[in-house]
């Protein structure tokens, strides 16, 4: 390390020692609860799924095209007012195939988490789950379709996309 | 841009980096400092001015945690503030640290990084869920290492580079951390250990990640005129560079850290160096999983886009190496306390270029190092150049 420092301080606990309480530890559990307004533009993002569409906006000034939805360009930063519905489909921008959920527990059936680009974008998507594939079909650049919670059931949430799944090419 | 002062760094400490510590974050804080005042024999009265760099507050279950580290901090009665900038914290409170000085405010600033992960039940994964948007991320249920995984995906891809390659780093990393007393997980392990270990998002692997750990560093930063009376020696921050891309990370190409390029730009243009794949020596960029460290090598122009898991694959990133990268063993060896890895690297630059790094000094004297951190939605860089 350095000439002055051979042995550098701390004491590191066993895992064992830890989990079986043989050193003293004080536990807490938050209990708190968060009710976000969707704000402007989420909001109408929203109101399009659970209306079974996805909807963009195009800055008039870059002309650029994106989803999700703001109401204001970040590279040019002016106000945004064009709203673009935008088709249920796109390609696989990047994907992964992983055995852990959130807290990192073991999953036996993979997720598939991936950046969908959505068509008539300019290269811009949003993170969603890929559902009735093989993984090891799936490449960067595959199509995919959306596949809709039923209508009775599609709240205004991002879930009310179920997943994508592949589909062949239409042009 | 106009500096005042240049600023050197005169001292370094930090503690061990372990899984779980016994001692609280603000016992850790100041087991560093202590280290860092001791190594060029200054006191606490000595020290004008304090930066801290910490990570979430989640992990703690701690709110204010600037303020609850103050008093381990050394900052008691002092001008003292707190960074964050998720990952990339730990380099960018040095640069915090910097700015003090070089304005001319302080004569000296004392940097302190520190992380207490495990604290966070059941897994410290549970507090990254909240770095995703609430509104349209977080109900697909994310965590971190689906994003590292998506964007390590995009980078292979783009380049056909195979696993093979990346994993060296791995390999690399934990053998050079053997020689770094503060080491959490420093192994000999092999390309088919790395290949072989568990799946936990494709392409991301058990041994392709760093582990979550406890841990503090500090630094000691002082004026020229002041760092000449201090130390025969010092270490001088000549460039520093940040920023910062959109965090709509989903409408961005991944393949590239654009922002990293950026921020080591700015650094290089503020240190004079032109040409920095001639004159780095050596480097430390930020390497919490394997990929990370060859996409930032690239970031921070020291070879061609895609080049760097060859190089690595040749053996120019060894110790011994034309361009020795992770020299510290990294957070993949050494670990990875958030904030306090990014100072660790720092530590690193400093004893290297002074020639004390004992068993893990690098050959032929090297002058000059570019240290490098990264974070938040995959969005910063963080870069710092020194000269022995």
């Amino acid at each position: 390390m350095s000439k002055h420092l051979q042995k550098p301080p701390g004491v590191p606990l066993r895992e064992e020692d830890f989990e079986a309480q043989r050193v003293l530890s004080v536990m807490y559990r938050p209990k708190m609860r968060y009710s976000w307004a969707t704000g402007v533009a989420i909001g109408r993002f929203l109101k399009g799924l659970r209306a079974g569409k996805i909807i963009g906006t195009q800055c008039a000034h870059c002309r650029r095209i994106v989803v999700p939805p703001r109401v204001f360009c970040e590279w040019c930063f002016r106000p945004v007012n064009d709203w673009v519905d935008l088709p249920d489909t796109g390609i696989i921008n990047t994907f992964s195939v992983s055995y852990i959920s959130t807290d990192t527990t073991k999953l036996k059936t993979p997720i598939i988490p991936a950046v969908i680009e959505i068509d008539g974008t300019t290269h811009a998507g949003f993170l969603h789950v890929i559902g009735e594939a093989k993984p090891e079909t799936l490449k960067i650049g595959t199509r995919v379709k959306a596949v809709w919670a039923e209508s009775t059931k599609r709240r205004g949430s991002i879930t009310d996309i179920r997943y994508f799944k592949p589909a062949e090419w239409k042009p | 841009m106009q500096i005042k002062k240049r600023v050197a760094v005169v001292g370094a400490g930090m503690t061990k980096f372990m899984r779980r510590a016994q001692e609280t974050g603000k016992e850790l804080a100041f087991e560093a400092v202590r280290q860092a005042l001791d190594s060029c024999n200054m006191r606490i009265e000595d020290i004008q001015s304090v930066a801290l760099g910490s990570a979430p507050d989640a992990f703690d279950g701690v709110h204010m945690k600037g303020e609850y580290l103050l008093d381990g901090a050394g900052a008691w009665g002092k001008p003292y503030s707190r960074s964050f900038v998720g990952g990339g914290t730990g380099v960018f409170s040095l640069i915090h640290g910097w700015w003090h000085v070089a304005s001319g405010l302080f004569d000296t600033c004392l940097v302190v990084a520190e992380e207490k992960m495990s604290s966070c039940l059941p897994h410290p994964q549970t507090a990254f869920l909240t770095i995703f948007d609430n509104m349209i991320e977080r109900p697909l249920g994310p965590n971190l290492i689906w994003i590292f995984a998506l964007e390590m995906q995009r980078y292979m891809q783009t380049y056909k580079i195979p696993k093979e390659q990346i994993a060296q780093v791995a390999v690399k990393n934990k053998r050079n951390a053997l020689d770094h007393p503060s080491a959490q997980i420093a192994q000999k392990v092999t390309l088919q250990d790395v290949l072989n270990s568990e799946v936990m998002a494709y392409p991301v692997q058990r041994l392709d990640i760093s582990p979550v750990s406890d841990g503090a560093c500090a630094i000691v930063l002082a004026s020229e005129d002041v760092a000449r009376k201090i130390t025969d020696s010092p270490v001088w921050i000549d460039g520093v560079g940040w920023n910062l891309d959109t965090t709509y990370w989903t409408n961005r190409d991944l393949y590239f850290p654009r922002y990293v390029a950026n921020a080591a730009r700015m650094a290089y243009a503020m240190a004079g160096v032109r040409n920095p794949r001639k004159e780095i020596d050596f480097a430390e960029p930020y390497d919490p999983f394997d990929y990370k460290e060859l996409h930032h090598m690239e970031g921070l122009l020291l070879c061609r886009k895609g080049e760097a898991p060859k190089l690595t694959a040749e053996g120019v990133t060894e110790r011994d190496g034309n361009l020795p990268v992770c020299p510290s063993g990294g957070l993949l060896g050494v670990g990875n306390p958030i904030a306090a890895a990014g100072l660790m690297k720092i530590c690193e630059l400093f004893w290297q270029l002074r020639g004390e790094a004992g068993k893990r000094q690098i050959p032929g004297d090297p002058r000059t190092a570019v240290a490098q951190a990264w974070g938040d939605l995959m969005q910063i860089g963080t870069v710092v150049v020194m000269r022995g």
